[in-house]
């Protein structure tokens, strides 16, 4: 608490009132993203152009209620919320965002356990830094278990070699590249539409606690907040901002993910997609955008090299197959034998035990691979490898060939 | 002149003893029946008439009235029809009034004068020899299921002048094995379901003998059109089979229910899969009058709910204080029924709403299917000890041998239930499902690698609180089936391997 109090009061009151502004116009700029309007341009435009371009008639009436919100209170709400603000001229300010004139006023913080600043320099930098280099993460909320296993690979392998892997907290791809952060240790930042402190979508309320705690949940609005559709556009343009590169792992053609992408484009970032089938609706968006030139991402390597060049790639990796889940060599014959099985595809105890006889030591093993991290389960009753941090998916492939 | 005849009505699943007396008084022919009786009962009139005079005996031509006693009690149905009929010839001097006064009288009338079948014989007999009758008086086909109660005399008749005949003291009625027809196992002739007829699905077979050996309820979960129908119905070829009491209570609530005509004792155990838009009245008992529910057919057998998901929330809200109680009670103003509700639950469930989670096939996103979860009622599935996901079998699996027979495990299962009854003895719980935490903590002792892995599971959050019992329940069967009095290692990740917390995990984080 005695943290967040003069964090709060760094930042100044013009980047504060910044924020006030955007949050009283909420409902403007979401009547103009409907006309169409080019959403970061709306976000570009001072006060008064603001207020004027989505307030309509109603511009001087908006100006009025944001003369009388005051910023003592809005410090104080922050401070209540448990939340840092870091704004523009703050020098914890992420310095890849700087150059994007829609990019946020005020970064609010949430950073359970306090030095949020010192969390955020260490996850994507600050003002006069060369940025760490980051990753975004993004794809379809309606992933398929390939997706999620793919997303959480990825992550758990730029985790386990230091990267920050950034994204929005949605349900399927998104959540998945958060816990593959997690799981291997590494740092993830969580870029909310809504008030950071608002665990949105709800059911990522656990998710969302841990990412807190070791990382960061990031928003633009003030405390508090409930997301317009827009804010969802407009948070992947952090998202895109504050990572190197942006990776789509499931996206179908008009997904919000390939929005992220044009974006990360456009604020000159790399671009990779992990291809899929043709036939896939989920890989449709990701396919195109390798169709459009970006770089194609299969496993976490490439990732690496997108990101750190072939020569960082190969540094980054050892570090990361250091911290990596192999299989201990001592492994009980039994439970490398069950591995095997699993590498030949079959996955499930009735696959491996024919014989109810046996199916209990089967289940049982498994049950001990899952407790050594080696295993996990996935829906349908299936068990699946958690191999090496790296080229996980390339394995899965072999082993379904 | 006055007549006495004592029959019975049924109360739950038990009978209460109803005394019809008959006056004849002289006056304009009128027949009324007074005494709480319902339209079957009113009606009773009607059939009671034709009866006597088609079978020989003239209907006095006088003023009638029967009484139901005691007047307070509802009385339903039609198995008042003997005794009335009885009462009105012995109070017009038709028939001998002395042997009534011995013997009870049970059964409904067609009007060419031939005895019904009727419901709940069993109970109404365990009313008779309670009410020291030396006998009792019913329909042929009812006499083997009569004859169940000791200590008293059962005279099976085909019709009225038979009925006549026999309290005449000219017949003793048709013999008790006589004209019985061979319905004593369902579907007669038919043979049971048994494991051997399912192939494949090694790992939800281990886990049908675990849930059956420890009496855990069970969820299945996976695609349509696998097996989980078959596989639930063959769970009670492999427990224990009924003890004489148990199956007297079955056959009890069979009979009440009218499920069974003709026949003696019920020796399997029943299997109910009611459709999953049953209301739940028709899943725990109701109505007026009272009647049982599934949950009471299935007693001391197994209650199949399909598609789990699909079932009205009300139905199984109101499932989970039988599952726990072992017995429902229903009140209907004036009265209380309880009916006995000892059953284990099985239930499927398909793992998301499209069924082919897990598969190429599958389109549902991450929400739908935390909203799908969320349909299935959290606190029925604390009830659940065991999950096992059940997949396609493979087109080799339908070419091999069957992996299972009901006999054989079905030994295995008796070996564990005896090793938890020695253990139990005096806890009041019969099985491993029925512990509770304290006593989990008494009677379950884990040696120091068991300890160590429910430690590890925990900590990895593989487990939640509530989880814990169940998989320290559920090893400790699979100890018991393992012939062994410590839970070991081995026993509590099987029983991690078959927790439900997979399931459960997305509708407790949204709660």
């Amino acid at each position: 608490m005695t943290a967040t109090a003069p964090a709060a009061a760094g930042a100044c009151d013009a980047c504060l009132r910044r924020s006030l502004l955007v949050a009283v116009v909420a409902g403007g700029i979401e009547v103009a993203r409907r006309q169409r309007r080019p959403l970061r341009d709306v976000l570009a435009l001072d006060e008064d152009d603001l207020l004027a371009a989505v307030g309509g008639r109603k511009a001087d009436e908006l100006r009025e209620r944001l003369d009388r919100s005051s910023l003592v209170e809005l410090r104080r709400a922050v401070e209540l919320a448990e939340l840092d603000a870091v704004c523009r001229h703050d020098p914890g300010y992420p310095s890849q965002l700087l150059d994007d004139r829609s990019a946020p006023a005020v970064l609010y913080v949430r950073a359970v356990g306090g030095a949020a600043r010192d969390r955020l320099e260490a996850a994507v930098g600050a003002a006069h830094r060369e940025p760490p280099p980051a990753v975004a993460i993004v794809g379809t909320r309606k992933a398929s278990d390939d997706g999620l296993a793919v997303a959480r690979a990825l992550a758990r392998g730029l985790g386990a070699a230091g990267i920050t892997v950034v994204s929005g907290m949605a349900l399927g791809v998104d959540s998945a590249a958060h816990e593959g952060a997690l799981d291997a240790g590494g740092t993830t930042v969580a870029v909310l539409a809504g008030g950071a402190d608002v665990p949105y979508p709800r059911s990522k309320q656990r998710l969302w606690g841990r990412i807190a705690t070791t990382g960061l949940v990031v928003s633009e609005m003030p405390p508090g907040r409930r997301p317009f559709p827009w804010n969802f556009l407009a948070r992947n343009r952090v998202i895109a901002g504050l990572a190197a590169a942006t990776i789509v792992v499931e996206a179908a053609e008009r997904s919000g993910s390939l929005v992220t992408a044009e974006l990360a484009v456009e604020l000159g970032r790399d671009v990779g997609a992990v291809p899929g089938s043709v036939l896939d609706w989920r890989s449709r968006g990701t396919n195109a955008l390798l169709r459009d030139g970006a770089s194609v991402v299969r496993d976490a390597r490439d990732a690496l090299d997108l990101v750190l060049g072939v020569d960082g790639a190969m540094v980054a990796l050892e570090r990361a197959t250091g911290a990596a889940t192999r299989p201990p060599a001592d492994l009980e014959p039994r439970l490398a034998w069950l591995l095997r099985a699993l590498d030949d595809g079959r996955d499930t105890v009735t696959a491996i035990a024919a014989d109810p006889a046996q199916a209990g030591d089967v289940r049982a093993g498994l049950m001990e691979l899952e407790l050594l991290g080696l295993v996990e389960r996935v829906a349908g009753g299936r068990v699946r490898r958690v191999s090496p941090v790296l080229g996980e998916v390339a394995v899965r492939a072999e082993a379904r060939a | 002149m006055l007549a006495h005849v004592t029959t019975f009505a049924i109360h739950g699943v038990e009978s209460r003893p109803v005394t019809v007396e008959v006056d004849l008084r002289p006056g304009l022919p009128s027949f009324t029946i007074v005494g709480l009786a319902d339209r079957a009962v009113r009606e009773a009139r009607e059939r009671v008439r034709s009866a006597i005079l088609n079978s020989g005996f003239a209907f006095p031509p006088k003023r009638i009235t029967v009484n139901l006693a005691p007047a307070h009690l509802r009385k339903e149905g039609p198995g008042f029809d003997l005794a009335i009929a009885c009462g009105v010839l012995a109070a017009a001097g038709q028939l001998p009034a002395e042997r009534l006064e011995r013997l009870a009288v049970y059964g409904e009338l067609a009007l060419g004068g031939r005895l019904r079948p009727c419901r709940g014989v069993l109970a109404v007999a365990e009313g008779a020899a309670a009410a020291g009758f030396e006998g009792i008086v019913l329909p042929v086909v009812h006499a083997k299921e009569a004859a169940l109660v000791e200590d008293l005399g059962i005279l099976g008749a085909v019709d009225l002048a038979e009925v006549a005949a026999v309290l005449r003291g000219e017949s003793d009625g048709s013999a008790a094995s006589a004209s019985t027809p061979a319905s004593d196992d369902p579907g007669g002739g038919v043979r049971a379901p048994d494991l051997a007829d399912i192939r494949g699905h090694g790992g939800p077979l281990r886990a049908l003998e675990v849930a059956a050996a420890g009496g855990h309820n069970l969820l299945l979960c996976g695609p349509p059109g696998t097996g989980k129908t078959m596989l639930a119905q063959r769970l009670p070829s492999i427990l224990p089979p009924l003890t004489r009491a148990e199956a007297i209570e079955v056959t009890r609530i069979q009979s009440v229910a009218g499920l069974r005509v003709g026949g003696g004792l019920a020796e399997a155990r029943p299997f109910r899969a009611p459709h999953h838009t049953i209301s739940a009245p028709g899943l725990v008992g109701g109505g007026t009058p009272p009647q049982p529910g599934e949950a009471t057919l299935a007693h001391q057998g197994v209650l199949f709910l399909d598609e789990l998901a699909e079932f009205g929330r009300a139905a199984l809200e109101a499932l989970r204080q039988p599952l726990e109680d072992g017995r429902v009670a229903i009140v209907r103003g004036q009265r209380t029924a309880v009916y006995p509700t000892r059953f284990m639950l099985v239930a499927s469930t398909n793992p998301c709403p499209c069924g082919y989670a897990g598969s190429d096939r599958c389109r549902c996103g991450e929400a739908d299917v935390a909203r799908y979860r969320r349909r299935l009622s959290g606190p029925l599935l604390d009830r659940l000890d065991l999950l096992v996901d059940v997949q396609r079998p493979t087109a080799h699996d339908f070419a091999a041998e069957p992996v299972a027979r009901s006999a054989r495990v079905r030994e295995a299962v008796i070996a564990a239930r005896l090793r938890q009854a020695a253990r139990l003895d005096g806890t009041g719980a019969s099985c491993n499902a029925q512990l509770g935490s304290a006593q989990l903590r008494r009677h379950v002792r884990l040696d120091g690698a068991g300890a160590e892995v429910l430690r590890r599971a925990y900590d990895r959050g593989a487990l939640s609180p509530r989880g814990h019992d169940r998989v320290v329940r559920v090893a400790r069967t699979i100890a018991d089936l393992d012939g062994s009095d410590v839970v070991r290692a081995g026993h509590l990740l099987e029983a991690l391997g078959l927790r439900q917390d997979v399931l459960a995990g997305a509708s407790q984080e949204a709660a």
